[in-house]
């Protein structure tokens, strides 16, 4: 009995009308694979920072722009805005910033009863409003999906203009990270009437720290 | 594959017509999202010219199946993961038995899986003894009440908020949840914390795939709410069930089938969470699941690439099409009677199911044809659904009613002396019957159109002779 790979193969040839690829396509498909077609891209238009700003809150982000010095302080703003205390779990990719002595900080995955993390990001989207996140031991996956707020640092650097230039990102780090995710906003659901709603599973706030170089704040 | 009860579409129809709760529900789930697909579509230039690269890029793809199925799988395995392949329904459910009871699974979390609907593995899964959780909110309020999927990406869209209040103050009960909430936010945050726990019990952890990147063995799915992220990352062992057409070969052939995927659906830019899955955790990973398994089912896919049916290959799964359909807006998803309903259904369930059994459902149609119009890959579903009447007729499955109404058109048309004179006397008398109101209220063979509206009258002459009159008038 053939296996039913080789009778799923073998059937798709026969619906094509073909016998199997010949070695010319091969290495035309090969090209294609290894390098990919640059499609047309959205035009932006704008300052990517502020574009990146307005599609973020369009879906119910939030943004705060700061600078290296004064992280903390944006932190800290975003949890009295939620009227949170001082508790986080942070990833471990962030365990050199300077937390402040009476913060109650941990590091590491999220067991399922944390309230708030911090995580970095591997890259921001202009184009979508959208922050990107490697899973691994410096940042942890269940960080990003079960504490109920969720704030994430970007750096000026980090923010890439479209959904591609992510992909080109990603092919320069090597191994593929086992999940890449791309967080715009907060959790929500329609699933009721069509209506809005945020919070359905995911955290019910997202929170963006974006910090500009210097030249930015010049 | 789950039992289909699509002969009885005529059957139900009335029903679904008089029900006032689904008239309501489906008249409000329509407009929103016709209004949000609009709008999308008319912030983004050259919506069209993405519709035609999204057609290029699919069919492409589909010629070069074997290619890129081939090398997906290489890639998946590159990443530490297992790719098992299904010919049928039976195969499929039988694999995923199978990884299920390796894993000691008791309960199982789901994504939204519209394959795993189509092979009925949640009843599969169920007769082994392992409780399945449906995680997204529309598909665990239709479990509850015990119901299939009536929208293909809004699967509770028939339900009203009164309804989700009734059913969740029946069946929370015995999670300690005694108030019956009346509000979407209360009522969204109770499932959150039922489902909460599901997250952390589950053995196993079920998802779809919008798209599998032949380039690296990505599998990418596109959610909102967050449930199929935590399905996949805290189970121990995480399973993809997919269509083979689900294949595309870059990263950037799905960037541009995620920007028709998301406005033609919701009418968002981007949805809340995209994610690649890339096989199992890595030595390091403080979590992620430990196996990862992607189970490729044909289903008839196979044979559709092989006929007049290919380019229904193409879809992806967005529900534009039944988003605008009056026929589904006027009779809801359930009548349709197996998996996928609407347009996209009324192509996708013959051929799945048969004709003798779901013969119906292609002549549901009026052929507007806004259906194609507003698919993001093109795809000609009214030719699709002409094509089926074509073969229903030839296979002679279609009705001894219409068979005889053709065949005296063809007797008449093949006449064309006789044709005009019964037209002719047609016109005339159907305007004298009319009378001043110009309307007729019953007419003979059309009492099924005649009985909630009355007939338009011809103005007393036909088509050929206006059009006569009309060459005359330019030529002079």
């Amino acid at each position: 009995m053939t296996s039913a790979r080789e009778d799923i193969l073998d059937r798709v040839r026969t619906a094509l009308g073909r016998d199997r690829i010949s070695s010319d396509t091969r290495t035309k498909l090969d090209r294609r694979l290894s390098d990919p077609p640059s499609y047309e891209r959205p035009g932006l238009g704008e300052d990517r920072v502020h574009l990146f700003a307005t599609r973020l809150t369009a879906v119910r982000g939030g943004f705060r722009k700061t600078d290296s010095g004064h992280v903390m302080e944006s932190i800290a703003d975003c949890l009295d805005r939620h009227g949170l205390e001082r508790a986080i779990i942070a990833a471990p990719a962030l365990e050199h910033l300077s937390w402040p002595a009476d913060w109650n900080v941990s590091f590491g995955a999220s067991r399922g009863d944390d309230r708030v993390s911090v995580t970095p990001c591997f890259a921001a989207v202009a184009e979508t409003g959208s922050v990107v996140l490697l899973s691994g031991p410096d940042s942890p996956t269940s960080l990003n999906f079960l504490p109920e707020y969720h704030i994430v640092l970007v750096r000026a650097e980090q923010l890439l203009d479209h959904v591609e230039d992510v992909w080109e990102k990603l092919r320069s780090t090597g191994a593929p990270a086992r999940t890449v995710n791309f967080i715009t906003g907060p959790s929500k659901t329609a699933d009721i009437e069509q209506t809005i709603q945020y919070g359905a599973h995911g955290p019910r706030s997202l929170d963006v720290v974006y910090i500009s170089t210097l030249q930015e704040c010049l | 594959m789950p039992t289909a009860a699509s002969h009885l579409f005529k059957q139900r129809v009335p029903a679904a017509l008089a029900d006032r709760d689904l008239k309501a529900a489906m008249d409000k789930a329509q407009d929103g999202f016709i209004g949000k697909r609009e709008q999308a579509v008319s912030q983004y230039p050259g919506f069209e010219a993405l519709r035609e690269l999204g057609r290029e890029i699919k069919d492409h793809t589909l010629a070069h199946l074997d290619f890129y199925l081939d090398r997906y799988e290489r890639q998946v395995q590159r990443n530490g993961g297992h790719v098992h392949w299904a010919r049928n329904s039976n195969e499929a459910r039988t694999i995923i038995l199978d990884l299920c009871k390796r894993a000691n699974a008791r309960n199982v979390t789901k994504g939204k899986s519209m394959v795993s609907e189509e092979i009925g593995l949640n009843g599969a899964l169920e007769e082994s003894g392992i409780a399945v959780h449906e995680t997204d909110l529309g598909e665990y309020i239709i479990q509850l009440a015990g119901e299939t999927p009536s929208h293909i990406i809004a699967p509770a869209l028939h339900k009203t908020k009164a309804q989700v209040s009734d059913l969740f103050h029946a069946k929370h009960q015995r999670y300690g949840f005694h108030q019956r909430l009346t509000e979407a936010p209360a009522l969204v945050n109770e499932a959150r914390q039922v489902l909460r726990r599901r997250y952390l019990d589950a053995e196993v952890g079920i998802t779809g795939a919008n798209f599998l990147i032949a380039e690296n063995g990505s599998n990418m799915i596109v959610t909102n709410e967050g449930n199929g992220d935590l399905t996949r990352t805290m189970a121990k062992v995480h399973i993809v069930t997919a269509g083979i057409e689900k294949l595309v070969p870059t990263l950037e052939d799905a960037t541009v089938l995620l920007r028709l995927l998301t406005r033609s659906a919701t009418g968002q830019e981007f949805s809340a969470y995209t994610t690649l899955s890339n096989g199992p955790r890595r030595e390091e990973d403080p979590d992620g699941p430990d196996e990862y398994h992607v189970v490729l089912v044909d289903n008839v896919r196979t044979e559709m690439l092989g006929n007049e049916f290919r380019s229904m290959l193409r879809c992806i799964r967005c529900g534009a099409c039944m988003n605008h359909c009056p026929v589904y807006g006027a009779v809801g998803g359930h009548v349709y009677g197996w998996v996928y309903p609407g347009p996209m259904g009324s192509v996708l369930t013959p051929l799945n199911v048969g004709l003798e059994e779901a013969g119906d459902l292609p002549n549901a149609c009026t052929l507007n044809g806004r259906c194609q119009s507003v698919c993001p890959v093109n795809i000609p579903l009214p030719d699709l659904l002409r094509r089926l009447r074509r073969r229903q007729h030839e296979t002679g499955l279609d009705s001894r009613y219409s068979r005889a109404a053709l065949r005296l058109w063809t007797a008449l048309a093949a006449r064309p002396a006789l044709y005009r004179r019964a037209m002719q006397w047609g016109a005339v008398a159907m305007k004298r019957l009319a009378g001043r109101r110009g309307r007729l209220r019953r007419f003979p063979l059309a009492g099924g159109w005649t009985r909630s509206r009355d007939m338009p009258a011809p103005a007393g002459s036909t088509f050929q002779t206006l059009y006569t009159l009309y060459k005359e008038g330019r030529r002079r």
